[in-house]
């Protein structure tokens, strides 16, 4: 048995747990090929044309899995955690997909809604398991290795390596640190992204993202608002943030985000409104299927150099 | 002294004034919507937020000007944005230097206590246990006016001989629905609604029709969808919308305490193609949508402003369902680029499509199932 599993959307966030899940199980993983022209090509054409990059992009990789596999995985998260859940677009993907591709007839459909309990997971892993006719004790075991492999990937992202990318975030000579703030899968989706972690990275500047903090660090911080947003993705980031920020771990940050992201725009003048009253230098790039590797160049090129100007006039002025 | 004020949406903006004032507290009105008011929202809002964002944000910054210190609005559990349009706004408008207090009204499932609290903050003078009963029953009687007036003008409009006189008699009617004083009144402006509308000649034809699904803002507020009711019901269609602001308010507001879901018949009929809440009125749109076919209507229009989450949810899924049931669909996206022009070439073009299917029962190529796209 084949399962595809899309490479965008939750797969950033959470493929080690899934991938080594099924694995464990005995089923065959196919991931979807990098994002490409012609995967994001092929989504566009299909999905709704008000939807995000993102979800363009996942119609693509199912469309990209199709023919290859007996199931496509297609979850739809609820929540992971007892304070929020996931934006809309995500709540409701099985069912936009089911009316954007109606070729689309083999979807492993997992309803994901934790509230984060760990037993609720397991009970989502048991059903997900006995609907491709596997019994409990080799689901269960599955379910620890993949929790192990988990926690494997969160604490080499915590050491500062970008297993996605596979580089190390930080270079021997890095003069400047920044934060590359955003959701996991525009960050870490190198065609998406434009590559722009990498970019910085040769640019001789340390990089740092919101999974390179740890959960309970992230939700200790205060975030000044009466009421917490509603999205868990959308929390991680201004939570890294803020901490960035109060903590002067970053010298500035940028703010990755899709055209059109619904919760981003929150989240965007947040940081924005929270960087101008810190005085700290903010980037925000928004990225669509049409945004070009040049320009986005120029424009990191041009925030490097400021804020090194900005650091050398600082520690002139300090000397 | 508090010197409320509060959104502008639709015709609630009457029986809200009577409710604060009632509650003791000066209310500074906000006036309905123009071109200014949105430029004023666009410019200091970011620029993904969605239409409602954008001209409620501008409002505020209206009275803000006119000397208003608290501004009411309401909140929300989400997924969907709108419940945090109250927290960011008083962020933006506290950055641009304005001193008020922001009062949201949250849900009460949630949030009662918080609810009461603000509430309390609200009533600035002492009433009896009687006096609230009279206060919200008038208010009550208010509300369901403003939609009975709106209903019949909404279907008597594509009947009338001559053209304008519907739109007429509607604003009489709202006028006569504000200058009420108590409930005595209410009843008999009832009446006089009635006749109001009973005196137009009326053309003896079946109109085509035309149900309105879509976000409530844009739904209940002519000027943020440039008055697509009005423009269909010139152009000869009986458009009825799915959402008026009593039932809203209703549901809401009152059974939400009750921890009752509201419009139980709307979700059970989107459950087949939209199985998980995700917030705003998505599934309220294709639940309603469901309907008006199983009514007959020929045709659906999905009004959502751009960038609004549950609604591209719905734009998904609304063809498929419209193609099940064979109903006409055209979707309209509204911002602050909208020109009403441009949408009435697409609405007559719609209606042209739905009467000649109407007519003979057309099925060729793209006009087989009365879609619309690429628009």
């Amino acid at each position: 048995m084949k399962v595809g599993v899309p490479r965008t959307l939750f797969y950033y966030a959470y493929s080690p747990f899934i991938c080594s899940f099924f694995e464990e199980l005995g089923v065959e993983v196919v991931v979807s090929e990098l994002t490409s022209k012609k995967i994001i090509d092929e989504g566009v054409e299909d999905a709704v044309s008000d939807a995000c990059v993102p979800i363009k992009l996942f119609h693509g990789h199912v469309k990209n899995l199709l023919n290859k596999v007996d199931f496509v995985l297609v979850p739809r998260l609820v929540s992971v955690n007892d304070e929020s859940t996931f934006c809309p677009k995500f709540l409701g993907l099985p069912d936009m997909l089911e009316s954007s591709l109606p070729d689309f007839d083999n979807m492993l459909e997992v309803r994901v809604d934790t509230k984060g309990k760990r037993s609720e997971l397991f009970k989502t892993c048991l059903k997900t398991a006995g609907t491709l006719g596997i019994g409990f004790f080799k689901t269960l075991r599955a379910f620890n290795k993949a929790l192990k492999n988990y926690e494997e990937y969160k604490r080499k992202f915590r050491e500062g390596t970008i297993p996605y990318l596979g580089v190390e975030s930080r270079d021997k000579n890095s003069d400047v640190i920044i934060g590359v703030v955003g959701y996991p899968y525009i960050l870490y989706d190198s065609y998406l992204s434009l590559d722009i972690i990498k970019k910085l990275i040769s640019m001789g500047c340390h990089v740092v993202t919101p999974e390179m903090l740890a959960e309970e660090e992230k939700r200790r911080e205060d975030l000044k608002l009466r009421k917490l947003l509603f999205w868990t993705f959308s929390n991680g980031v201004l939570r890294a943030s803020y901490n960035f920020i109060r903590e002067n771990k970053v010298d500035g940050i940028i703010h990755v985000t899709a055209f059109g992201c619904g919760p981003d725009f929150i989240v965007d003048k947040l940081l924005e409104l929270e960087c101008k009253e810190k005085n700290v230098p903010f980037l925000t790039v928004t990225l669509d299927e049409h945004t070009g590797q040049e320009g986005v160049n120029t424009r990191l090129e041009a925030f490097v150099d400021m804020m090194r100007i900005k650091k050398a006039r600082k520690e002139a002025a300090v000397s | 002294m508090r010197k409320v004020s509060f959104p502008f949406v639709g015709t609630a903006n009457i029986p809200f004034e009577n409710l604060m004032r009632a509650f003791g507290n000066d209310v500074i009105l906000p006036s309905r919507p123009t071109k200014e008011t949105l430029s004023l929202g666009t410019k200091y809002a970011p620029e993904f937020a969605c239409l409602p964002f954008k001209i409620v944000l501008g409002t505020y910054i209206e009275v803000l000007e006119k000397g208003a210190n608290t501004l009411v609005s309401t909140g929300g559990v989400g997924p969907c944005r709108a419940g945090l349009y109250t927290a960011l706004q008083e962020k933006i408008l506290k950055s641009l230097g304005y001193e008020f207090e922001m009062i949201t009204l949250e849900p009460p499932s949630r949030y009662l206590k918080d609810l009461i609290q603000n509430i309390k903050k609200l009533i600035n003078v002492k009433l009896s246990f009687k006096d609230y009963i009279r206060i919200a029953k008038f208010i009550w009687k208010e509300l369901q006016l403003l939609d009975k007036a709106e209903k019949l003008s909404h279907k008597v409009r594509p009947l009338e001989v001559k053209k304008g006189e519907a739109s007429l008699a509607y604003k009489k009617a709202v006028d006569l629905v504000r200058e009420a004083k108590d409930l005595k009144e209410l009843l008999e402006v009832e009446r006089e609604i009635e006749n109001l509308f009973d005196k137009i000649d009326k053309k003896d034809i079946d109109p085509i029709k035309i149900g309105i699904v879509g976000e409530i803002y844009v739904l209940l507020e002519p000027s943020a969808n440039l008055e697509i009711e009005e423009m269909l019901g010139d152009l000869g269609v009986y458009a009825e919308r799915s959402m008026f602001l009593a039932g809203y308010t209703f549901y809401n507001a009152i059974m939400d305490l009750f921890r009752r879901p509201g419009e139980m018949d709307v979700k059970k009929e989107a459950m087949p193609y939209f199985k998980e809440m995700c917030g705003g009125h998505g599934r309220e749109s294709v639940g309603n949508a469901i309907i008006f076919a199983k009514r007959g209507f020929d045709g659906v229009i999905q009004l959502s402003p751009f960038t609004c989450i549950p609604e591209i949810v719905a734009k998904s899924i609304l063809p498929r369902v419209c193609e099940k049931y064979n109903i006409g669909f055209l979707p309209v996206t509204l911002d602050e680029q909208t020109g009403k022009e441009g949408l009435r070439t697409r609405i007559e073009a719609f209606v042209d499509l739905l009467s000649a299917r109407k007519k003979k029962n057309f099925i060729k190529g793209d006009a087989k199932n009365g879609a619309l796209f690429g628009y």
